[in-house]
């Protein structure tokens, strides 16, 4: 019988082959938690006398949730951060560096890879072909310090995605179908696996997206093949070495199978407050928005924001609806303003604010007055999730976050585009 | 680990999320786990924090849990007092983090379970006897490492008895 990627890399990192359901320990090459959660991860092994790291390099810290920080019981909680990594070594990304899941893939996540992360969204790395997971702070102080973890094999769902997307949808539009088609635990504790000619013709960008929600789902990774795209985003990070084939055997068991046609979807939206709460933009009516926010790591990468300037190019954001950007990592937000995309978000009457979470984790830099409406390109639109449970929130696309902007209403990004 | 757990039901939906149970807006209270669990489930229920007594057990329907990979969230639910989680299913990550705590979460369908029932948690029979209503009912059993961390008090306490996981 043979292997889907998940059962790969699991069997890899236990030394011996591995079947769905089976309990095991695997070793784990890349670890990382946040300053939400990092803080009782360092706790923890201060509790157990186990301050250390398996792997300097390979575990990580981030500064992104609260970032820079809002009030005094968080500095403080981000001193915690700072003070660990000097001790033992660990890596520390600091503030304006970047939401966590964008700087892993940009300078650590290899394909087949093991990753575990204290941040539900660490699914994203999936994209690169590798096995990569969130869990609690206790799982990944353990990590940390003993360098493994205890898994579940999980089954594997298969999603084949075929077709050509049409003008103005998107990635995004693609990963919220299938969570409104399987539901918010369509496919809890399994391993998502995407594939077919759609997501072939994908830039890692967009690849990104998908596997970033499949949390959403329920699923404990979302996972892609590696192709030539693959290898040339290695490449371009500069670690083309670190490029492998990776990809289901042709007779591999997967529990179950979801073919979708791309070519037949129109620009989705998420209405709150549940992620599977999906409605096609043509049946809709005029939902009045006041925030936009167009960032995160779900859709804050460069190419995101490229997409969202060439709607916003020369025009004004609507005067009742307020336009926040966030690019995902420093380095996106030095080649966005090279290419003079954050001129036209200024110039459409945006604020800008420095990469990290932004408002999609309710701190701070956008939380919501009560009964207001937020379009987000975010992944999860829970109540209370941008810090006011009296608020609303929408998710979409960056294109479909642009056209909403100009018209202060959530707009169908068509008739801006080609 | 006792083998019963007895306690008054709190009913709760489908799709309880991390969010419900531990707000965004208290993220500087991550720190003071005592000080977060007085908003525990505020999203949900704004008074329950100052109803559940200690040995109280939640009764929820699908998805209880989902979102956030937040330790915080079932944290703050042991630390209000309550004993164990009875739900129709729950998201993978708050699952793995409440035994990871010495929390039990069982799966059973709560339909007939009604708020303010006392429940009686049978762990050797595989039973939830509703005492209000004098039914019982079965849950799905746990897997032997799910129990066997329960029984250590969590995956803290096991690591230091076995020195490393113990799935086998």
């Amino acid at each position: 019988m043979g292997k889907t990627i998940s059962e790969k890399i699991i069997s890899e990192h236990v030394g011996r082959d591995v079947k769905p359901g089976e309990f095991v320990v695997a070793k784990v090459d890349v670890v990382m938690a946040q300053d939400g959660t990092a803080p009782l991860s360092i706790q923890e092994l201060k509790k157990m006398d186990m301050e250390r790291v398996f792997d300097k390099e390979n575990s990580i810290l981030f500064i992104d949730h609260a970032s820079p920080s809002s009030r005094k019981e968080l500095s403080n909680s981000q001193k915690v951060l700072r003070e660990f990594s000097r001790k033992t070594g660990a890596f520390l990304s600091d503030v304006g560096e970047g939401v966590c899941h964008q700087r892993l893939v940009e300078d650590w996540v290899n394909p087949g890879n093991l990753v575990v992360g204290a941040d539900s969204h660490t699914c994203t790395s999936g994209a690169l072909g590798a096995f990569s997971t969130g869990m609690g702070s206790t799982d990944i102080a353990l990590a940390f310090a003993l360098g493994k973890v205890w898994l579940k094999v999980p089954e594997t769902h298969r999603f084949i995605i075929k077709g050509e997307l049409p003008q103005g949808v998107y990635s995004k539009d693609v990963i919220l179908h299938i969570i409104g088609k399987i539901g918010a635990d369509g496919a809890t504790y399994k391993a998502m696996e995407f594939e077919g000619d759609t997501i072939e013709n994908l830039s890692m960008s967009s690849r990104f997206t998908i596997t970033n929600m499949a949390i959403e789902a329920g699923g404990k990774t979302g996972l892609i093949f590696t192709d030539e795209t693959t290898r040339l985003y290695l490449e371009e990070r500069g670690r083309g070495d670190r490029f492998r084939e990776i990809k289901s055997d042709s007779d591999a068991n997967f529990e179950n199978i979801l073919e979708i046609e791309a070519d037949k979807l129109e620009p989705l939206i998420a209405f709150p407050h549940t992620v599977d709460n999906i409605k096609g933009i043509s049946n809709i009516e005029d939902v009045k928005i006041d925030q936009v926010f167009i960032g995160t790591c779900t859709n804050g990468r460069l190419e995101d924001l490229r997409i969202a300037a060439s709607i916003l190019k020369g025009k004004n954001k609507h005067p009742d609806t307020r336009l926040i950007v966030v690019p995902a990592s420093r380095e996106i937000f030095l080649e966005a303003l090279k290419e003079g995309l954050i001129e036209i978000f200024l110039q459409a009457g945006a604020a800008i604010e420095s990469p990290g979470c932004g408002p999609c984790v309710g701190i701070h830099k956008g939380v919501l007055a009560d009964g207001e409406r937020v379009l987000s390109t975010q992944n999860r639109n829970f109540l209370g999730r941008m810090g006011n449970p009296e608020g609303f929130i929408y998710l979409a696309s960056p294109a479909t976050a642009a056209a909403s902007a100009i018209e202060g209403k959530i707009a169908d990004p068509r008739g801006y585009l080609g | 680990m006792n083998s019963q757990i007895a306690g008054r039901a709190w009913k709760f939906g489908d799709d309880i999320s991390t969010d419900h149970i531990t707000p965004g807006r208290y993220f500087h209270l991550r720190g003071n786990l005592e000080e977060l669990a007085k908003h525990v489930l505020e999203d949900a229920d704004p008074s329950f924090s100052s109803k559940v007594k200690t040995g109280d057990i939640i009764v929820a329907g699908r998805n209880f849990g989902l979102g956030s990979s937040r330790e915080h969230a079932p944290r703050v639910i042991k630390i209000a007092g309550v004993s164990c989680i009875i739900a129709k299913s729950f998201a993978r990550i708050f699952y793995r983090n409440s035994f990871n705590i010495g929390l039990p979460l069982l799966v059973s369908n709560t339909d007939e379970i009604a708020e303010g029932d006392n429940l009686r948690v049978d762990f050797e029979k595989g039973q939830i006897k509703d005492e209000t209503k004098g039914k019982i009912l079965t849950f799905s059993p746990l897997s032997p490492f799910m129990s066997k961390l329960i029984e250590d008090g969590g995956i803290e306490e096991h690591v230091k008895k076995y020195g490393n996981f113990k799935v086998e």
